[in-house]
């Protein structure tokens, strides 16, 4: 008997009312289609997804979070990036 | 008691349900993996539910106010009328996942036929029990087909598991005076008529798990009118022990 560990699995869902697919956790399987069986058996349960991804988790490249600061600190002080400047016509509404 | 065809064939249909449902409760928390633990747990609340909604069913066609409750934890094993597949013990995962991929591979196309049943309360049961099953049906076969084709070891235990259950399956196409009146008005499926597909199924996945059909020998039968093996009183001791100590226990 093998103690090796299953590969692991991100899985992602589109829920009904959903436009994209969410991350929502990972599973342990042997390959794709046990992935999302396990994924359908964990995290469907509740009527939660129309559609199920499993992608393999050491497909993902993540950044590191001691890059933190070099990576995501010089955007705060960029507030004109933010479209908040604009004058929107009333008759526009809510965008 | 009113013991008319029709139910006893919805109490055939429950008490299948019910047991087959008991044996895959008995892996939670037990599963090698929790995935694996949740999709026993799903498979038999899918089971669980469908034997409450044909107990329902069979209380009001008998007529003597039985309920759900009262069908499931207040009758001995010899009035129950499931066949011996189901209540067959779990072995190990290679035994569970046969019995399922033998039970799912007949249930799926039997309740399927039955949506098209003259009466409307199994045909409504039947079209939920149906997709519940075609999952049953693919998560067993695909365990199947990798434990078959996967080590030695897998291989071993998925042959093992064939010929021991192999015996039980001849039951699951047994027509008897019951079942034929209600074939002919159209209620019940007649289980010839999915026997190919059942054949089918299994060799598919058989021969992509490299796994060989066991030979027809001696066909186990008896269940249907109440001839259980031994293995049953166990399970209903379980199912039925809160019931039996204090009679009308709710919580």
């Amino acid at each position: 008997m093998t103690e090796k560990n299953w590969p692991l699995w991100e899985v992602f869902i589109r829920t009904r009312n959903g436009l994209s697919h969410r991350h929502v956790g990972s599973v342990h399987a042997v390959d794709a289609t046990m992935a999302l069986h396990a994924a359908r058996d964990t995290y469907t349960r509740r009527g939660e997804g129309l559609s199920v991804w499993v992608v393999p988790s050491s497909a993902i490249t993540a950044s590191d979070p001691a890059d933190k600061d070099m990576m995501f600190e010089p955007t705060a002080s960029k507030i004109y990036r933010h479209p908040t400047f604009y004058e929107i016509p009333d008759e526009v509404g809510h965008m | 008691m009113t013991d008319t065809p029709l139910f006893q064939y919805t109490l055939r249909l429950a008490d299948n349900a019910l047991v087959l449902g008991h044996r895959l409760s008995e892996w939670v928390g037990h599963a090698a993996v929790i995935e694996e633990d949740l999709a026993f747990g799903n498979m038999g609340l899918d089971l669980i539910g469908q034997a409450r909604a044909l107990y329902t069913y069979a209380g009001e066609v008998e007529g003597q106010g039985r309920d759900q409750d009262a069908l499931a934890y207040l009758r001995d094993a010899n009035d129950y009328r499931n066949i011996l597949l189901v209540e067959q013990p779990n072995g190990d995962f290679a035994v569970t996942m046969v019995r399922q991929l033998f039970y799912a591979a007949f249930a799926y196309p039997y309740f399927e036929a039955l949506t098209r049943s003259k009466d409307a309360t199994l045909s409504a049961i039947a079209a939920k029990a149906a997709k519940e099953m075609a999952y049953h049906l693919r998560h067993s076969a695909e365990w199947v087909i990798r434990m078959g084709d996967g080590t030695d070891e897998s291989h071993a235990r998925a042959q093992a598991a064939l010929e021991e259950l192999w015996p039980y399956v001849g039951e699951m196409f047994e027509i008897d005076q019951i079942e034929r009146a209600l074939i002919e008005a159209g209620v019940a499926v007649d289980p010839a008529s999915v026997r190919a597909i059942w054949d089918k199924t299994i060799d598919d996945v058989l021969a992509e798990a490299t796994l060989t059909r066991p030979q027809d020998g001696y066909m186990q039968s008896g269940g249907r009118v109440g001839r259980h093996s031994e293995h049953l009183g166990y399970i209903l001791a379980d199912l039925q022990f809160l019931q039996r100590a204090y009679p009308g226990a709710t919580w």
